[in-house]
C-alpha cells in the first residue's frame, strides 16, 4: 500500500519542482540580460578562470591547508589586480577551495566535484595520499594540477600529462636526509613514520640512502597521522641505542614525540622531512625540539630573491605567520596563469602545454619541469631548531640553479605581479 | 627488563586516563542502559576549556598552582552543565524510545560538539601549558616524570571517591537502586531523573578531570581528540563489564598496558611481521575478542536483557 503512494508523490513531486524551474528558467532572462546589455560595449567580455584549490581545512593538518589557501588565495587577487586580458576577454580569477581533510577518500570526492565543476585547473592536493588518487581524475577529465606540497614521487610517476609539482620529490628529499644524517656522525638509526603516502615514502626514500651511507637502521616503527601516545614506540627505540631517530610525518605527531624523547630520556638526535619544519613543530615539541633538525624543499624564504617581499605581503594581508607551503601554492597559482597567457587561452587542453614549457621565475624557485611533471633542479635545505627558531644549516642537492639568478628574460612576465 | 618496566609504566599511565573516561561510559550505561557516545567530546570540551582558562589567569599573573586549580574548576563545572544539557536535550526526551533512537542522538551530539568546539577554538592544535614542573626520575633503568606519578594518584583518589560515592551515600544508593530495576526504585521514592542527571554530571566531573590529565600529559590538545579516545576508553568498559565501576578501572588500565605491551613486543615476537602500527588496533581486536567470548567483560554480572 505504502509502495503504490509513494510514486504519486514523487510524480508530484517532480512535477512542482519542473514548473519551479520553468518558472525560474523564463524570469531571470530578462533581469540578467539587461544590466549585461549595459555595459557590453564599453568593456570587452569577461571570462571568469575557475581555479579549483583542495587542501585538508579541517582535521589535524587545517592550519596548512589554510596556509596553502591563503598563498593562493594572494596570488588569485593579483592576478585579478593585474586585469589580464587572455583570447582577447577579460579574465577574472576564481578560487574554488575545496577540503579533503587529508583523506584519500573525501579527495577523490571533492576533486570529482571540481571536474563536474569544469575547473579551468587545479591547484593541490596538500597531501601525496589525497594528490595521488585524485589525479587519475584530473588526468581523465584532461584539467592541469599543480600540486604545490606533495612529494611522493609516484604522483609524477603515473605518466598522467596533467601532473605536476612545485617542489623536489621525497626521493631527493629522502637521500639527501639519507646523507645528511651520515655526516653527522650518527652510527645507528631508527626510523617512525605514520604510514601515509608521504611519510613512508619519505622514510623508505631515507632509509635506502642511509644504508647506502653505511648506517645500520636498528628499528623500524609506525604511528599514524592522528597518535598523541608514542612512548611505547619510543620506549623500545631506547633499548636499540639509537643515535638518531629519522620521523617521516607532519608537525602534529612530530612534536610531541620529540617531547616524548625527551621525557623517556633519549638522547638520539630527532631528524624530520618537511612535514616537521614548521613553526608548529616547536610549538608543539617545546623546548624539546632544540638541537633537532629537520629539511625543507627548495631554499629558505630569506636567501631567494622574491622571499622577504613574499613574507610581507603574507603577513600584512593575512596577520598570520607563513607555516610551510604558502609560498609554492602562490607560485603554482603563478605558474598556470603563466601559461594561459603564454597559450593565450583558459582552456585545459589549449594551455596544457604551455605548463610543462613553464621557465617561471617564482617565489620558490625557477619553475621549470622535466617530462614527468617534477621540478628540476628541486634543492633540499637543512635546518636545526634552537630556542624555538628554525635556524638554516645548508642547502644541499642538486644545485639551486634558479635561485640566486635574478633571470631577467623571465622576469616581464612575473615582474607586475611582484610589485603590487 | 629495564624496558619491559618503561613499558608497564607507559601503559599505566595511558591506562589511568583510559580508565577515568571509561567510568563516564559505564556509570551511564549502569543506569540507564546508554552508550554515551558523546562522552569522549565531553573530555575533550574540558581539556580545551582548561587549557583557555589556565592561559589566561597565567596571563593575568595568577601563581602556577592556582592557575591550574582554577582551569581544572572551569574545565569541570563546563562538563558538568554540558553533561547535564545533553541528558536534558539529547536523551531524556528519547528515554522510552526504541535502544536504537537514543543511540543515534548520541553519535548526533557527538558529532555536534565536535564542530561547536572547531567553531569556537579552531582548528589548530593548542598547547597546553606546563603547570608543574616536570621533574624526571629513574627506576631500575625506567624513566618518569612527575606529571606521570601525578596522573596515577588523581585518577586512584577520584575512583576511589566514586566507589565511596556509590556504595557509601544515599544518592549512590539510589543509583544502585535505579540500575537494578527503575520502576520500583521509583516506588520507593527516588527521583530517576535527578539520578540518572546525576549519573551524567558525575561522569562528566571525571572526563573534565580525564581531560586536563589529557592536556598536562601530552601538553597537546585537539578538537578531534576526544574521538578516538572515547572509543578506547568504551572498549576499556567493555572489557572491563560495561556497568561495572571496578570493571571499567580494571579495563581502562588494562587496555593501557596491552597497548603499550603491544606496540613494544609485536615486532619481535612476530619477526617484523606485524609492527607497532598495530598499537590503536590491539583496541578494537580486545573489544571484539571480548564481545565475542565473553560479552559482559571481565567483572561483569550477567547482564540480561539490557545488554
Amino acid at each position: 500500500m505504502q509502495f503504490a503512494r509513494i510514486p504519486g508523490i514523487t510524480l508530484a513531486l517532480a512535477a512542482a519542482i519542473a514548473m519551479i524551474g520553468c518558472g525560474k528558467k523564463e524570469e531571470p532572462q530578462p533581469q540578467t540580460a539587461a544590466p549585461a546589455a549595459a555595459p557590453a560595449p564599453a568593456a570587452k567580455p569577461e571570462v571568469v578562470v575557475k581555479l579549483g584549490h583542495v587542501a585538508p581545512m579541517t582535521g589535524p593538518q587545517a592550519h596548512l591547508g589554510k596556509d596553502n589557501e591563503n598563498g593562493a588565495k594572494l596570488a588569485v587577487e593579483e592576478l585579478n589586480a593585474q586585469t589580464l586580458e587572455i583570447g582577447g576577454a577579460k579574465v577574472k580569477f576564481e578560487l574554488l577551495s575545496e577540503d579533503d581533510g587529508a583523506d584519500p577518500k573525501q579527495g577523490t570526492i571533492v576533486a570529482q566535484k571540481l571536474v563536474d565543476a569544469k575547473v579551468n585547473g587545479v591547484i593541490g592536493h596538500l597531501n601525496s595520499g589525497t594528490t595521488i588518487p585524485a589525479s587519475k581524475l584530473y588526468s581523465d577529465a584532461g584539467i592541469p594540477q599543480i600540486s604545490p606540497s606533495a612529494t611522493n614521487p609516484k604522483y609524477t610517476q603515473q605518466g598522467f600529462k596533467t601532473a605536476f609539482r612545485v617542489m623536489a620529490n621525497d626521493v631527493q628529499q629522502g637521500k639527501i636526509l639519507g646523507e645528511f644524517a651520515a655526516k653527522q656522525g650518527a652510527k645507528t638509526v631508527a626510523i617512525v613514520d605514520d604510514r601515509t603516502a608521504y611519510g613512508q615514502g619519505l622514510a623508505d626514500e631515507f632509509k635506502k640512502s642511509a644504508e647506502a651511507a653505511g648506517l645500520k637502521v636498528v628499528a623500524t616503527e609506525y604511528t599514524n597521522d592522528k597518535a598523541t601516545d608514542f612512548k611505547a614506540i619510543l620506549t623500545k627505540i631506547k633499548s636499540t641505542k639509537a643515535d638518531l631517530v629519522f620521523y617521516g610525518g607532519m608537525d602534529a605527531q612530530g612534536g610531541p614525540m620529540a617531547k616524548q624523547m625527551k621525557e623517556l630520556g633519549l638522547k638520539a638526535k630527532f631528524l624530520g622531512g618537511d612535514g616537521v619544519c614548521t613553526p608548529e613543530f616547536t610549538k608543539l615539541g617545546g623546548p624539546a625540539t632544540d638541537g633537532h633538525y629537520c629539511s625543507l624543499p627548495g631554499m629558505p624564504l630569506e636567501k631567494l630573491a622574491k622571499g622577504p617581499e613574499f613574507k610581507d605581503k603574507f603577513t600584512k594581508k593575512f596577520n598570520a605567520e607563513i607555516q610551510l607551503y604558502a609560498p609554492n601554492a602562490y607560485d603554482a597559482v603563478m605558474v598556470m596563469a603563466d601559461a594561459m597567457k603564454r597559450a593565450n587561452s583558459v582552456e585545459p587542453a589549449k594551455y596544457l602545454p604551455e605548463v610543462g614549457k613553464a621557465a617561471y621565475d617564482g617565489v620558490t624557485a625557477k619553475i621549470e619541469f622535466d617530462d614527468k611533471g617534477d621540478l628540476k633542479g628541486g634543492a633540499i635545505s637543512i635546518y636545526q631548531y634552537k630556542e624555538g627558531k628554525l635556524n638554516y644549516v645548508e642547502t644541499l642537492g642538486m644545485a639551486p640553479a634558479a635561485a640566486p639568478a635574478a633571470a631577467p628574460a623571465e622576469a616581464p612576465a612575473a615582474a607586475p605581479a611582484e610589485k603590487k | 627488563m629495564d624496558i619491559f618496566l618503561q613499558q608497564i609504566i607507559n601503559g599505566l599511565v595511558q591506562g589511568s586516563i583510559y580508565a577515568m573516561v571509561a567510568l563516564g561510559y559505564t556509570m551511564v550505561y549502569g543506569i540507564m542502559g546508554l552508550i554515551n557516545f558523546a562522552h569522549g567530546e565531553v573530555v575533550m570540551i574540558g581539556t580545551l576549556v582548561a587549557i583557555t582558562v589556565v592561559t589566561f589567569t597565567l596571563k593575568l599573573g595568577f601563581p602556577v598552582w592556582l592557575a591550574g586549580a582554577t582551569g581544572i574548576a572551569a574545565a569541570a563545572a563546563v562538563c558538568m552543565a554540558l553533561g547535564w544539557s545533553l541528558e536534558r536535550i539529547a536523551y531524556r526526551p528519547l528515554r522510552n524510545a526504541p535502544r536504537l533512537t537514543p543511540l543515534i542522538t548520541a553519535i548526533g551530539m557527538s558529532i555536534v560538539l565536535q564542530n561547536v568546539a572547531m567553531m569556537v577554538w579552531g582548528r589548530n592544535y593548542m598547547t597546553f601549558p606546563s603547570l608543574v614542573e616536570k621533574t624526571q626520575f629513574e627506576f631500575g633503568g625506567a624513566a618518569f616524570t612527575s606529571v606521570q606519578v601525578m596522573i596515577v594518584l588523581v585518577a586512584s583518589i577520584s575512583m576511589g571517591g566514586l566507589l565511596f560515592l556509590v556504595y557509601r551515600t544515599r544518592l549512590g544508593m539510589a543509583m544502585r537502586a535505579t540500575a537494578q530495576n527503575p520502576a520500583v526504585a521509583g516506588l520507593m521514592g527516588v527521583n530517576a531523573n535527578r539520578v540518572i542527571a546525576s549519573a551524567f554530571v558525575i561522569g562528566s566531573a571525571l572526563g573534565a578531570i580525564a581531560g586536563v590529565m589529557v592536556g598536562t600529559y601530552y601538553e597537546i590538545a585537539h578538537y578531534q581528540m576526544g574521538f578516538m579516545l572515547g572509543l578506547k576508553a568504551f572498549t576499556a568498559a567493555v572489557l572491563g563489564g560495561i556497568g561495572n565501576l571496578a570493571g571499567a578501572m580494571a579495563g581502562g588500565v588494562l587496555l593501557g598496558l596491552i597497548e603499550a605491551l603491544g606496540a613494544g613486543y609485536i615486532g619481535d615476537l612476530t619477526g617484523g611481521f606485524l609492527g607497532s602500527h598495530y598499537q590503536d588496533i590491539f583496541a578494537f581486536v580486545v573489544l571484539i575478542g571480548v564481545l565475542m567470548f565473553r560479552p559482559s567483560g571481565l567483572f561483569g554480572e550477567k547482564t540480561g536483557d539490557r545488554a
